[in-house]
């Protein structure tokens, strides 16, 4: 095992380090530019914290829909597969439910501000 | 010589033709541009101009109608009462400064969040959602024989190429997978082609305080279903926050109906609308997956790009959330 600090408190203090220390040294372009960089840090971090669990969530979820086993790319593909063939749709049980949580584990590392995130962790969180 | 120097000697040279009576070129300077399409501001004495060029030997997109073809349809547009800049000059070759044209500097904003929330604009906000529907419709009225070339491009066109750079992305996506079997069940009938702008939503209007006074990016118009356009206007990514608003974030899709009734005399069929926001947010959706997965080494800027593509995933709970509820 690593020891601590482990990578999420890294990263989070690199983002603090860039908006704090670097990004009052700047303007223009490369301000907006190490804007991006923390913000991708702070990507990488929530990815780093939340990931492992809500992957074996969703891996869980559709070995369980699919009726087969497989790493998170192969049972996404053959679910795109059975989409595509018409063989699993809206109607199926258990679909809208899988893709509304593996959206919201998605959003929750991507893109925690977005609008219809913040409407959906009301509407679905729950269920 | 630098080409900032290049550039001013030849719109000196120009200025007569831009401005009756000419006068001194001022303050160039660059507002934005890739490596294919520039746009600059500049003034001839007191009176602003804006030049949007493609450099010399710049390739321009094989689904653009070209900045030539660009000033023609905002002049066909203006003839019809559609705010739009006036257009001044058209590049040509022997002026050496590339492809592109000079128009007017309108004032006004075009940040949509700033549009969206400063007081300023809070009296024109509430109009904006009819508005863009009157506006809408005097795009689609314009003579299909006063067009220049475009491209033809149906829903079914349309639905195709998407599907296809979705491919081309090689990421599986289970819920662009069932949008696009949404859509192939929800093809609207074939309606006669009509001039679309393709790419008007918030941000690519300039808005002051009282009114819509242009409209801006003809770089993705063409031919083909004029309800592209009222449906791309309400995809969630230009409402930037404001979800209960669909027009761009400026007010319901009910006004927006209204205001493109009056004018165009045409009914609207909300259903045909929504199967355009499905394909607009699935569009825009692949947009952002291909930018991250397009070829680093070749495009400069290689961090923004790899983080517009982790907002692919906005567009995907967008479109989970249209094909299971109402939204």
């Amino acid at each position: 095992m690593q020891d601590p600090p482990h990578s999420e408190d890294l990263l989070e203090q690199v983002a603090a380090f860039l908006r704090t220390e670097v990004l009052p040294q700047l303007s223009g372009a490369l301000a907006f530019h190490v804007r991006v960089a923390a913000n991708a840090v702070d990507l990488a971090r929530r990815e780093v914290q939340l990931a492992p669990a809500s992957d074996a969530a969703e891996r869980a979820r559709l070995t369980a829909l699919l009726g087969m086993d497989g790493d998170l790319a192969t049972l996404n593909a053959a679910l795109c597969d059975r989409i595509r063939a018409r063989e699993i749709d809206l109607a199926t049980p258990g679909l809208v439910d899988h893709l509304r949580r593996s959206m919201l584990a998605k959003l929750a590392v991507d893109q925690p501000n977005y609008s219809t995130f913040r409407r959906a962790l009301e509407a679905w969180g729950d269920e | 010589m630098s080409d900032l120097a290049d550039l001013e000697a030849g719109l000196a040279a120009l200025a007569a033709e831009i401005r009756p009576g000419g006068g001194a070129v001022r303050n160039l300077r660059r507002l934005s541009g890739g490596a294919s399409q520039e746009t600059w501001a500049f003034d001839i004495d007191a009176d602003p101009y804006i030049l949007r060029r493609a450099p010399k030997g710049a390739r321009p997109h094989e689904n653009n109608p070209g900045l030539e073809n660009e000033a023609i349809l905002m002049q066909a547009a203006a003839e019809v009462g559609v705010p739009s800049p006036r257009v001044r000059l058209v590049l040509r070759p022997e002026h050496g400064l590339g492809r592109g044209f000079v128009m007017d500097h309108v004032q006004g904003e075009t940040i949509a969040r700033k549009l969206l929330r400063d007081e300023a604009f809070a009296a024109v906000r509430p109009k904006l959602a009819r508005r863009i529907g009157e506006i809408m419709a005097g795009i689609h009225g314009i003579p299909l024989e006063r067009l220049p070339p475009l491209r033809h491009a149906d829903a079914r066109t349309r639905l195709d190429d998407i599907a296809q750079r979705y491919v081309d992305t090689k990421v599986p996506r289970p819920v662009c997978e069932l949008a696009i079997v949404w859509l192939r069940d929800h093809m609207p009938p074939p309606r006669p082609p009509r001039l679309v702008h393709g790419d008007l939503r918030n941000g690519n209007m300039i808005i002051d305080s009282r009114d819509i006074q242009a409209v801006l990016d003809w770089e993705l118009a063409h031919l083909g279903d004029p309800m592209e356009d009222l449906g791309w206007v309400c995809v969630n990514s230009w409402r930037f926050g404001e979800l209960d608003k669909p027009v761009g974030g400026f007010g319901p899709r009910e006004e927006l109906f209204a205001g493109y009734e009056a004018v165009s005399g045409v009914a609207v069929d909300a259903a045909q609308v929504r199967f355009w926001e499905v394909l607009g947010s699935l569009s825009w959706g692949v947009s952002c997956a291909a930018i991250a997965v397009a070829d680093h080494t070749a495009g400069d800027r290689p961090l923004e790009r790899a983080m517009i593509g982790r907002r692919a995933s906005e567009c995907e709970i967008d479109l989970l959330r249209l094909l299971t509820e109402e939204a």
